[in-house]
């Protein structure tokens, strides 16, 4: 589809109410942690208080005599021989032979209340002998750094590396020597970023059952149902089919929950405890010590300038670990460090390292916002350098419809163009800054996913219609794809009600990630809703005794296509629907694919900052997200995904960072010291929505959950770098940090 | 024959080329000739990749590859 084919909506665009609101703002919502069933067990968990250490000895029988105790597992109640992702998974919920982080788990006990399962945990003796341990991901590539685990790399790494590294790429195009050698200016720095947790606010919780026929039913705060499913099978040795999960509504998931962490847990413990439920519910500690942060970083980039801003070649080298376990995203980070220009020199070195930390998880745009942090303060620091307009710089390279991206294949449509130029026309660029103030501007990206997905759509007997999607409502999805379902069937808004189902109400559906939701399944939404109007044509053709081919669809009723047709009033979805008992039963539309058609989404953000000379403390003035969103189903809920990728941008930036003691023991396990951005942190951000549609969707939808956390990092590295003259090459650019930067220049 | 673009540190596995050419049709037949020609890449495309065919992830083994389509090997693009 064209571009100029693209019309004008009735729905499609505007901000109906939210259908989730009302439950969420009266607290009828339920959560994770909501879930409960008569005869229900509450379980606890045992951590590993060392970051490395070999279990000697478990001795659970002061915990199985305690009153109440009905399970206790260890990794010995787990079957063996798994292998590959599946024994990381299962090794990550239940520590085997050893404990490969602080928080690991080595014990769980189901009792019949939760306080008397954290007593029984207490009674758990475990004998540890302390392993050295390496937290930093350089420390862990040095030569005498403990080896986490022998045999991890996988075919990718040449014989000689050191042997953290379990995963090794190079790609790139061109000759970046020749490239830096056209320069007039090469510059070349290091950069480092920690590793940050997703912060959702709602913690892990589950309710698993599992009976001795090795059927089972868990109810999970998750993104993915059919994931849970999929990963609690295989690390359980039960058959996929036998387990139903449904999900519960979500508070926040950012990547963090489309894996497992303790949910196998609870499921074992109802096998050994008779098959009686048992909930588990992580603790904000549990949240922070277990489960999956983003990768930590380091990360050389050097790059060749013309006085006119033109980039003649481009290098990256990044190491990234994500925890004890193989699956950090460096390949991601590498692929969209330089995806915004168009370069001919362009090489990329990736090391994927392990380390005694929590097995890493996805979060948003995994591994973009490191990449976008060192190339974007890089270039900022050579546009100062030769006096380029930074976004004048950008626009000079920007690729376009058709250009190579710089990790190999072509784009199609694109519109980073069109966001930058849209961000030098904003009012923000012209406001005046005062002294100890300073704007950063960086561009980002994220490719956006398509994914499994499979949608049923059926119409009801009073011509209102229910949508069956796979993929957890996290960032608005029900929304918009009602909005689509209606556009498409020409009914109002408040006449469809889409419900997210568990695993066994439809086919196989990847979770909600990748920005897929309103993309994947609001796609499948439409084609179903295609499906059922054939099926609503045919039955109005049959009443009027016509050619169903001579019915058309208009306004949410079938009427003749012409006079030729012949002369019937249209057919309203209302008569139709009232009628299907007697005219050949339900009318309903399915649809299951792997979507073609993913746009990828540009973004550009503008940030003014003001530090304190005297204490470091940056404040954020004003800041403005520029970003494609294809087409805004629901402008209210784009504007807020911007807004939230820049919040969660700025606290990655300022403050947010896992802060290891000497013993490798996490300090900061709350949120007191885990210091997420709160309201009082944050101005007004302010959103522009650039529409360059996706010609791959029906109504023109790219995603937007994701690309709004690669830029701030730079941008805001780049405005302190103009408030202050100082240059931070490490996050978070703490007030510590931006005060001896400030007196290391002198200030 | 359909030229596949490899990710450059496969090199080592395919005698130093970085684009190998395959009787294809389909993306499927193209990965199993890639295999076929260099065995030492069979437990990194087992491991997943993703195909990219002009410029769009295909959806899956079946899809076709049109004539002089651009065809680039990239590591399995997943997201949060």
């Amino acid at each position: 589809m064209a571009k100029d084919e693209f019309k004008e909506f009735k729905l499609v665009g505007t901000r109906p109410d939210r259908p989730d609101g009302l439950d969420k703002v009266t607290g009828r919502a339920r959560y994770g942690a909501d879930i409960s069933a008569p005869g229900m067990l509450w379980a606890a968990v045992l951590r590993s208080p060392h970051a490395h250490a070999r279990i000697v000895k478990i001795d659970t029988s002061k915990a199985e005599a305690l009153t109440g105790v009905k399970a206790v597992i260890t990794r010995a109640d787990f079957p063996t021989g798994l292998t590959g992702e599946d024994w990381n998974l299962q090794e990550n919920t239940m520590a085997g032979e050893r404990a490969l982080y602080d928080g690991h788990a080595v014990a769980a006990v189901a009792a019949t209340s939760k306080l008397r399962a954290e007593e029984a945990v207490r009674l758990i003796e475990v004998e540890y002998e302390v392993l050295p341990h390496v937290i930093d991901v350089d420390d862990a590539i040095k030569p005498d750094a403990p080896v986490i685990r022998e045999g991890a790399a996988d075919a990718t790494v040449p014989e000689g590396m050191p042997p953290n590294v379990v995963r090794y790429m190079e790609f790139g195009r061109g000759d970046v020597e020749a490239g830096f050698a056209e320069a007039d200016l090469v510059m070349e720095k290091t950069y480092k970023t920690e590793a940050t947790h997703q912060g959702y606010i709602e913690p892990h919780a589950c309710m698993g059952q599992l009976g001795a026929d090795g059927k089972g039913e868990m109810w999970v705060c998750t993104q993915g149902q059919w994931f849970i499913r999929k990963m609690c099978t295989a690390v359980l040795g039960l058959e996929t089919a036998q387990l139903r999960v449904t999900p519960s509504e979500i508070g926040g998931g950012f990547g963090g929950k489309t894996t497992i962490f303790m949910e196998p847990l609870s499921l074992a413990l109802s096998k050994k405890a008779g098959g009686k439920p048992v909930k588990l519910v992580m603790s904000r500690s549990d949240v922070l010590r277990a489960t999956g942060p983003t990768a930590s970083a380091s990360m050389d980039v050097k790059i060749g300038m013309k006085k006119d801003g033109t980039i003649t070649g481009a290098r990256a080298e990044f190491r990234m670990q994500g925890g004890a376990f193989p699956g950090s995203p460096v390949d991601m980070a590498l692929y969209c460090a330089f995806a915004p220009y168009k370069l001919t020199n362009v090489e990329h070195v990736g090391y994927d390292v392990l380390a005694n930390r929590p097995k890493c998880a996805a979060y948003r745009a995994p591994g973009s916002p490191m990449g976008a942090f060192a190339v974007e303060s890089l270039l900022d620091e050579m546009c100062r350098e030769l006096d380029v307009d930074p976004l004048d710089m950008r626009l000079k390279n920007a690729v376009r419809e058709g250009d190579t991206a710089s990790y190999g294949p072509k784009y199609g449509s694109i519109g980073l163009v069109e966001t930058l130029e849209a961000t030098k026309a904003h009012p923000n660029l012209s406001i005046p800054l005062g002294p100890n103030q300073g704007r950063g501007i960086a561009a980002g990206y994220w490719f956006n996913h398509n994914g499994e997905t499979s949608v049923s759509m059926a119409i009801s007997e009073d011509g209102t219609a229910q949508v069956s999607v796979g993929t957890p409502d996290i960032g608005g999805s029900r929304a918009s794809i009602a909005l689509m379902t209606a556009e498409t069937l020409g009914i109002p808004y408040e006449d469809v009600r889409v419900n997210v189902v568990e695993t066994g109400a439809l086919g196989v559906n990847e979770p909600t990630h990748g920005s897929r939701a309103t993309f994947a399944s609001g796609k499948a939404a439409v084609i179903a809703a295609g499906h059922a109007i054939t099926e609503m044509c045919k039955r109005a053709a049959n009443e009027w005794g016509i050619d169903p081919e001579a019915v058309e669809w208009v306004d949410g009723a079938a009427q003749p296509a012409g006079d030729n047709a012949g002369k019937f009033p249209p057919m309203s979805i209302a008569e139709i629907a009232g009628k299907m008992g007697s005219t050949g039963g339900p009318i309903s539309g399915h649809h299951e694919s792997v979507p073609e058609g993913v746009g990828a989404s540009f973004g550009c953000h503008v940030v003014d900052v003001e530090v304190d000379p005297e204490t470091g403390r940056t404040t954020i003035l004003r800041y403005l997200v520029v970003q494609d969103a294809g087409r805004a189903i629901h402008p209210a809920y784009v504007e807020g995904q911007y807004q939230g990728g820049a919040a969660q941008g700025i606290g990655w930036a300022l403050n947010e960072a896992y802060i290891y003691g000497d013993d490798g023991r996490l300090q900061n396990t709350v949120f007191l010291d885990y210091r997420v951005p709160v309201a009082s942190d944050l101005p007004m951000i302010d959103t522009v929505i650039v529409e360059v549609p996706n010609p791959g969707h029906p109504y023109g939808v790219r995603g937007v959950g994701e690309t709004g956390i690669t830029p701030p990092l730079p941008a805001i590295a780049n405005a302190i770098q103009e408030a202050t003259g100082a240059r931070l090459c490490e996050l978070p650019m703490s007030p510590p940090k931006v005060l001896a930067a400030i007196k290391a220049k002198g200030g | 024959m359909v030229a596949i673009n490899l990710w450059s540190s496969l090199t080592r596995f395919t005698d130093g080329a970085r684009v190998v050419e395959v009787e294809a049709e389909t993306v499927g037949g193209a990965l199993d000739g890639l295999v076929a020609a260099h065995p030492g890449l069979a437990p990194i495309i087992e491991a997943g990749v993703s195909v990219v065919v002009d410029g769009e992830i295909a959806p899956n083994r079946h899809a076709q590859l049109p004539e002089g389509a651009e065809v680039v090997l990239m590591q399995r693009l997943k997201g949060g």
